[in-house]
C-alpha cells in the first residue's frame, strides 16, 4: 500500500457524511491473498462493510472478485490475512460466521431437478431453520422474489431470469446480517435487474451490509455506498462515488472511435493538455483537462498522426474514467 | 447428524426423479440373473452328467448313498451312473472324460460316521465339465447335510440336549478336490454374482455426485452453509449405501421367490450384504477421486467396476479357472461376497460368513480412509 497510483489512494470523507451515526462493522477482511500457482488472483485486499451498508467490488472479468468472495464466504482456503465477522475470526470451518453470511454464486446453483420450494427448504434446513420457520421463511422469500405461482415447479423449466431470482432467494432464507451478491444480475433482463437492484436496497434499509460485486459501472453507481475498484487482484481505490470521482480530479474524457485497433498515437499523448491516453475496441480514451477546450488539438493530433476519427464523445468524469485513469484500460473487455 | 441426513435424503430425492436407478439397482440385474439362469437350466436338460462311483467302503451310509441317494437321481433321468473300482480308476474316468465327476466313497467310511468321527466323501470334479462337477457336488453337499441331520436326531434321543445335539459337529466333510468346499446353485450364483456385478454401478453416485454438484455450482452453497466439510462427504456416501442396500435386498428376496434361490441365514446374509455395499461404496468413492468431472470419474467407475467383475467371478465361476484367476479373484470385493453367501449356503451353515464380512469391511474401511484422504481437493467450488 502506499506506492502512488497502485495501492488504494486515501479518501477524505465528504463533509455531508460528518452527522453520519457510526454502524456495527460487520465484515472486515485484511490483506487477504490468494495465488493459483503463479498467479496472483487476490493481493493484498483489505476493506470493511458495516450494517446497513452496501460495498460494491467494481473490476473487469478475471479482476478476482469472485476469489475474493470466495475466501469470504468460507469456501475457499485463503493463502493469507484474515476476515473477521462482527469481531470474529471466520475461515472454511468457521460454523457460525457462515450463518452470519447469505452468498449468492455469480453462477446458478441450483438443484434443477428439485423445485424451487424443495429447493429453498433444503438449504434453509441446511442453515439450520427448523421445520416450520423454514415453511414461514419460504413463504416470504418466494413472495419477494415472486415465484409464489411456479413454486412447485422443476427450477429446470423456469426462464433465465426466474432462476437468477430463485438463485438470490436462497441466500436471504435464513436472513443473514451480511449478505454476499456475486455479479446477480449477469444475463438478466433490464426489468428484472432493476427489481433485483431495488430488492438489494430494500435489504440494506433494512441493515442488512451487503457486499456486491459487479463490472457494470452503473450498478455500483446507483446501489453501493462505497465501491472498491479492483483490477488484477489489487484494490486501486476505494470510496464513495463522489470520493472516486474526485481522485480524477476535474478530467474530462474525449472517446474517439476510430473504428478499427488504434494504437495512441505518440503525437497524442505527447500534447500538454492530455493526462492520459489509452486505446480500446476501436477507441481512443482521452483524458484532458477541460474537453471543450482540448477538443480541437486533440482531434488534429489524431488527424495528423493518420488517424481516422468516425466519431466524437465527451464524457464527465465517472468510474469508467476512474477506472481508466487508474488502470490505463477501460473497465469492460 | 441433521445435516448429514438432509444432504442424504436430498440425494435419494433425486436419484428417484431420476428413474434410471430403479432400472442399474432393480431390473437390468435381476432380469440378467434370470436369463442366465434359465439358459443354464436349458443346458443341464441335455446334457445329462455321467457320474463314477468308487465304493471302497462297502458299509451301512456308502449304501445309502448309492442307492438312496444317486440311485433316484438315476432313475429319474437326471445323472448316469457308472461303477469304478477305486478312487484310482474313478479319477482315471474323470480324466479320460469317461465321467464328467466322481464320488469316492474312502474305506472307514461308515465305521467314522456311526462313530461321530469326521469322514470324507470324496468329489473328484473334472475342470472342463463345470456343470456336471457342480451338479456332483450339490448332490454330495445335500448328502452330507442330512447326514449331520442323523447324527444330531440321535444325539437328542440318546439323553443329550438339543443345545448339546448342535455342539455335535458334522461328521461328513466333502472334500473336492476341483474347487471350494460349498457352492450355490446355478441360479443363486447367477442372481448374486448379477446383484453385486450392478451394485457397483447403483452406489457409485453416493461420492461422486460431489463432482455433480461442482458442476452445478451447488458445490459451493455446501461449502458455504454451516455444515463440517466431513457432514458433506459423509451424507454423500449414505445415499450410495442407502440405495446399495435397498436395491441389494429388493434383488436377493426377488431371486428367492421368483428363482427359488436360497441364501441361508437371514442374520448373517443381511451382515454380509450391508458388508458389500460399504466395500462397493469404498472402492467407487476411491476411484471417483481421480476424477475432475462427474463424466470422467462415471467411466473410470465403469472400467473398474466391469474388471472387479470378471475376475471376482461374476460372469465365469472364477474357482473353476484355477491359478492365478482364482488367487487374483480374492482381491475384488465380488469374489468375497459370492464366497460369502455359499458359506452361508445350506443347512449345515454357520450364522455368519465371519471371513468374507470382514474381508469385506477390510475393504470398505481402508478404501473409504484413502478417499477421505483424497477427498479434500473434489471439496472445491
Ligand atoms: N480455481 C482456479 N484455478 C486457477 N485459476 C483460477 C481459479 N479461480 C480463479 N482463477 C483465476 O484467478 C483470477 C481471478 O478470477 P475471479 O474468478 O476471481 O475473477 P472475477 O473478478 O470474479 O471475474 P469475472 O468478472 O469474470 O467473474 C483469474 O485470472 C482466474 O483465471
Ligand atoms: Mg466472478
Amino acid at each position: 500500500m502506499g506506492t502512488a497510483g497502485l495501492g488504494p489512494l486515501p479518501c477524505v470523507p465528504p463533509p455531508d457524511q460528518t452527522a453520519r451515526v457510526p454502524r456495527a462493522e460487520i465484515l472486515k477482511c485484511q490483506n487477504l491473498r490468494k495465488t493459483f500457482g503463479d498467479l496472483v488472483a487476490v493481493d493484498d485486499v483489505s476493506f470493511t462493510i458495516e450494517a446497513g451498508e452496501t460495498y460494491g467490488l467494481l473490476g473487469p472479468n478475471g479482476a478476482g472478485k469472485t476469489t475474493t468472495i470466495s475466501m469470504i464466504a468460507g469456501i475457499l482456503e485463503r493463502d493469507g490475512g484474515q476476515v473477521l465477522i462482527s469481531g470474529r475470526p471466520h475461515g472454511t470451518t468457521s460454523r457460525w460466521g457462515k450463518k452470519q453470511i447469505g452468498y449468492v454464486p455469480q453462477d446458478l446453483a441450483l438443484y434443477p431437478d428439485l423445485s424451487a420450494r424443495e429447493n429453498l427448504r433444503f438449504f434453509a434446513r441446511l442453515h439450520g431453520l427448523g421445520r416450520a420457520e423454514a415453511r414461514a421463511r419460504i413463504d416470504e422469500v418466494l413472495r419477494m422474489i415472486g415465484l409464489t405461482e411456479r413454486a412447485k415447479d422443476p427450477v429446470k423449466e423456469y426462464s433465465g431470469g426466474m432462476k437468477r431470482r430463485l438463485n438470490i432467494g436462497v441466500g436471504l432464507l435464513h436472513r443473514p446480517p451480511l449478505l454476499i451478491l456475486d455479479e446477480p444480475t449477469a444475463g438478466v433482463d433490464p426489468q428484472s435487474r432493476n427489481a433485483i437492484l431495488e430488492s438489494v436496497a430494500a435489504l440494506a434499509g433494512e441493515g442488512v451490509a451487503v457486499l456486491y460485486t459487479t463490472h457494470y459501472m452503473e450498478e455500483a453507481e446507483r446501489l453501493c455506498d462505497r465501491i472498491g475498484i479492483i483490477d488484477l487482484g489489487r484494490i486501486r481505490a476505494e470510496g464513495t462515488r463522489r470520493e472516486l470521482v474526485g481522485l480524477v480530479g476535474e478530467l474530462d474524457r474525449i472517446s474517439l472511435t476510430t473504428g478499427g485497433a488504434q494504437a495512441v498515437p505518440k503525437e497524442l499523448e505527447t500534447l500538454p493538455e492530455v493526462r492520459k491516453a489509452g486505446s480500446h475496441e476501436g477507441r481512443l480514451e482521452v483524458m484532458v483537462e477541460d474537453a471543450r477546450k482540448s477538443l480541437p488539438r486533440v482531434l488534429a493530433a489524431a488527424t495528423d498522426a493518420g488517424v481516422v476519427v468516425r466519431a466524437v464523445e465527451v464524457h464527465e468524469p465517472n468510474l469508467e474514467s476512474v477506472f481508466l485513469h487508474l488502470t490505463g484500460k477501460a473497465l469492460r473487455d | 447428524m441433521g445435516a448429514l441426513l438432509l444432504i442424504t435424503a436430498k440425494d435419494l430425492r433425486l436419484r428417484v426423479r431420476d428413474r434410471s436407478v430403479f432400472l442399474l439397482a432393480i431390473v437390468v440385474p435381476f432380469g440378467l440373473a434370470a436369463i442366465f439362469s434359465l439358459v443354464f437350466n436349458g443346458v443341464d436338460d441335455q446334457a445329462r452328467p455321467t457320474f463314477a462311483v468308487a465304493d471302497e467302503d462297502r458299509g451301512q451310509i456308502a449304501a445309502t448313498f448309492t442307492g438312496q441317494v444317486l440311485g433316484p437321481l438315476e432313475r429319474q433321468g437326471v445323472i448316469a451312473l457308472r461303477t469304478a473300482g477305486g478312487e484310482r480308476e474313478a479319477a482315471a474316468m474323470v480324466g479320460r472324460g469317461d465321467a464328467d465327476a466322481a464320488y469316492v466313497v474312502p474305506a472307514g467310511f461308515t465305521r467314522a460316521v456311526l462313530g461321530g468321527h469326521a469322514a470324507e466323501l470324496r468329489v473328484i470334479g473334472n475342470v472342463d465339465a463345470p456343470i456336471g462337477s457342480f451338479v456332483a457336488r450339490s448332490v454330495a453337499e445335500a448328502f452330507v447335510a442330512d447326514v449331520r441331520y442323523v447324527r444330531v436326531a440321535l444325539a437328542t434321543k440318546g439323553g443329550g440336549t438339543p443345545e448339546e445335539a448342535l455342539r455335535v459337529p458334522a461328521p461328513v466333510g466333502i472334500e473336492d478336490f476341483a474347487a471350494e468346499r460349498r457352492q450355490l446353485s446355478l441360479a443363486e450364483g447367477f442372481a448374486a454374482g448379477m446383484a453385486v456385478f450392478f451394485l457397483f454401478f447403483t452406489v457409485q453416485f453416493g461420492f461422486s455426485s460431489i463432482l455433480d454438484e461442482r458442476r452445478d455450482g451447488t458445490l459451493a452453497r455446501l461449502l458455504a452453509a454451516p455444515v463440517p466439510r466431513a457432514t458433506i462427504v459423509f451424507g454423500k456416501l449414505l445415499g450410495g449405501v442407502v440405495v446399495g442396500v435397498v436395491s441389494m435386498t429388493v434383488l436377493m428376496v426377488a431371486a428367492d421367490l421368483l428363482l427359488g434361490a436360497e441364501w441361508g441365514n437371514p442374520l448373517g446374509v443381511g451382515v454380509l450384504l450391508v458388508a458389500g455395499v460399504l466395500a462397493a461404496t469404498g472402492v467407487m468413492a476411491l476411484v471417483a477421486t481421480v476424477a475432475t468431472t462427474a463424466e470422467q470419474a462415471g467411466n473410470v467407475q465403469a472400467v473398474v467396476a466391469v474388471l472387479l467383475g470378471v475376475l471376482g467371478g461374476v460372469f465365469i465361476p472364477i474357482q473353476q479357472i484355477g491359478g492365478v484367476f482364482a488367487v487374483l479373484s480374492l482381491v475384488t470385493p465380488h469374489r468375497w461376497f459370492m464366497q460369502g453367501l455359499a458359506d452361508l449356503h445350506g443347512d449345515a451353515a454357520p450364522v455368519l460368513a465371519v471371513v468374507p464380512t470382514l474381508a469385506l469391511l477390510g475393504f470398505a474401511a481402508v478404501t473409504t480412509g484413502v478417499a477421505l484422504l483424497r477427498a479434500g481437493r473434489m471439496l472445491r467450488p
